[in-house]
């Protein structure tokens, strides 16, 4: 399903050439700058931010130990806000791989429209996040978005909803964002995995009588494994580390009711009546270390090394 | 084989109305760019403009501040992209072509980036940024965005690079050729769709970020299109047909190059992973 899988198979190299560090530095180093200035370094002042006391405009005033976290781990919201940000991600994710699984079913059969259909999946996967979320803001409004008549029409719902503002049903139009933007991604990497599973298989299956609902549950799932995993981790992270959906659909929402760990984190810092920078570099500590757990899990399927030796 | 008769018929139908259900919100907001203000808030809306107003598009393409925000995100997309390129080939050549001690280790740092978004990492990105005395420029924008798209960038030049018979390279060696005049006459050729996609691929991405933008700039005439736009709704004034003629054609673009490396960025994505 790589890109060498399918282009390099057969043509193994024999014994690749070796060559000293230092050479290899010297091919590297742009890419280590970047990375070390970009990424690392940001990193190291992050968790030296988390430990350090700011004042309301953001000056470094010292040494505060591990206030901050207890600060953090104390806030009256916390509770709130690491639920919004289970349900959301476990609901985004479980939804998404659902749908994705029927969708690439669909799309990976050949049929007249399959064209459309897969350059109508690509809007949401290549639209930036805030403008979909843009749209999604009136579509919801009260009073003058289409989702309310449509529902009425279909007879859904007696009246008018509130979607972003009832706080019943917020965190569900969220959720219908999320899954909306994160079924493209997934249908695609469900297609490919259906792409591999060679058609003689079913072939032998439907020779031995099995059912088509047999034949997905006993081979298409199975064989599907190795893409549900990737397409499970790979959402997991990328619905964790989500912001501007969260952050453009609760705009009108008092403080902290709605968000999840990633927004009331970077409101902590940029949003709030505090404006505490200490206090959000450790939630974004505790953030990092969340991504790291989901990470390592990740790792552990993929494996690097498999994919640079093959 | 195309599926015919009363099937194809139905797969027809549930892949149309798929389409539209993905389309929908793309086409209700073409729909919002060709009405006008007070139709966009009017209640009860229609799905069709009551009256059709054919010159916001105009309207905003001379508007100033729009096409500020266009330049921005023109100029951080392309420098991002462009920077990112340079650094991953490289990196993606020395790694896929040769062993050497660390190798791994490079490797895995790389991937470790790409699970990393910035967003996690803003707080420590703005003070990266305010020692540098680079927030509230294009630089940081750019820096970050190569930064946090060179993972992506290296992993699918990697997989070109492994792919090339080690003959060619050979024999490119025997007639004399350098390293570096090998990588760029014989193997950056074959690996050209690796690298259309890595430049496409981190282009969308940079055009498309936004919280970094929202964080590290503060004058709006550097602001990128993502951020800038939003200044058409605000509490003080409301012009959806101009929110949406701007995410239309903010949108059209990266729409068109998406469909071109569709096939293989699922590989890129989830490097390795599946086989």
């Amino acid at each position: 399903m790589t890109t060498r899988s399918v282009r390099g198979r057969g043509r193994r190299r024999r014994s690749p050439g070796h060559v000293g560090l230092g050479t290899a530095l010297l091919w590297l180093a742009p890419a280590l700058v970047l990375i070390i200035g970009v990424v690392a370094l940001p990193a190291v002042l992050l968790v030296d931010a988390s430990l350090a006391n700011f004042s309301i405009t953001g000056l470094r005033r010292g040494s505060a130990g591990l206030a901050n976290y207890v600060a953090v781990l104390n806030h009256p919201m916390l509770p709130t806000v690491l639920l919004n940000t289970v349900v959301w991600v476990v609901a985004v994710v479980a939804i998404t791989i659902v749908f994705s699984l029927a969708i690439a079913q669909l799309a990976s059969k050949d049929f007249l429209g399959r064209r459309v259909l897969r350059t109508a999946l690509i809007l949401p996967w290549a639209a930036s996040l805030v403008i979909t979320a843009q749209v999604f803001v009136l579509i919801y409004d009260y009073n003058y978005g289409l989702l309310n008549p449509f529902l009425q029409t279909l007879g859904l719902i007696a009246g008018p909803v509130d979607w972003l503002g009832d706080d019943a049903v917020v965190r569900w139009s969220f959720i219908l964002v999320g899954v909306f933007v994160s079924i493209p991604f997934t249908t695609f990497v469900f297609i490919a995995g259906l792409s591999a599973i060679p058609d003689d298989v079913y072939e032998a299956a439907r020779i031995d009588g099995a059912s088509p609902w047999r034949a997905y549950r006993s081979i298409t799932l199975p064989l599907l494994r190795p893409a549900l995993l990737i397409a499970t981790v790979l959402n997991t992270i990328y619905v964790f580390n989500s912001f501007p959906i969260i952050y453009t659909l609760n705009d009108r929402n008092p403080v902290y009711t709605h968000d999840t760990t990633i927004t009331f984190m970077y409101k902590l810092a940029f949003k709030s009546q505090e404006k505490d920078v200490g206090m959000s570099a450790a939630a974004g500590i505790l953030n990092v270390l969340l991504i790291l757990v989901v990470v390592a899990i990740y790792l552990k399927i993929v494996d690097p090394r498999k994919e640079a030796d093959a | 084989m195309r599926a015919r008769g009363a099937r194809g018929v139905w797969l027809t139908l549930g892949g149309l109305a798929l389409a539209a259900v993905f389309a929908m919100p793309y086409v209700i907001m073409l729909l919002g760019s060709l009405r006008t203000s007070q139709d966009n808030k009017t209640s009860p809306p229609s799905f069709w403009p009551r009256q059709w107003q054919w010159d916001t598009y105009a309207q905003i393409l001379s508007d100033g501040r729009f096409l500020n925000w266009l330049g921005s995100s023109v100029i951080v997309a392309a420098a991002s992209t462009l920077i990112v390129i340079v650094v991953a080939i490289p990196a993606a050549y020395i790694t896929a072509r040769t062993r050497f001690p660390g190798r791994m280790v490079f490797l895995f740092v790389v991937l470790i980036t790409q699970m990393f978004a910035p967003t996690s990492l803003v707080v420590g990105i703005y003070r990266q940024f305010f020692e540098l005395n680079l927030v509230n420029t294009y630089a940081a924008l750019i820096l970050t965005n190569a930064a946090f798209n060179l993972a992506f960038a290296i992993w699918i030049l990697h997989g070109f690079f492994s792919s090339i018979p080690r003959e060619i390279e050979e024999a490119a060696a025997v007639d004399g050729a350098g390293r570096i005049r090998t990588l760029a006459s014989i193997m950056l050729p074959l690996t050209a769709p690796g690298a259309v996609t890595a430049i496409i691929f981190t282009f969308i991405a940079a055009w498309n970020e936004y919280v970094v933008a929202l964080t590290l700039i503060i004058s709006d005439e550097r602001k990128p299109l993502t951020v800038g736009m939003r200044a058409y709704v605000t509490g003080y004034e409301q012009h959806w047909d101009q929110l949406f003629a701007a995410s239309v054609i903010a949108i059209v673009p990266v729409a068109i190059l998406f469909t071109l490396i569709e096939k293989h960025l699922v590989g890129g994505l989830t490097a390795g992973s599946v086989k």
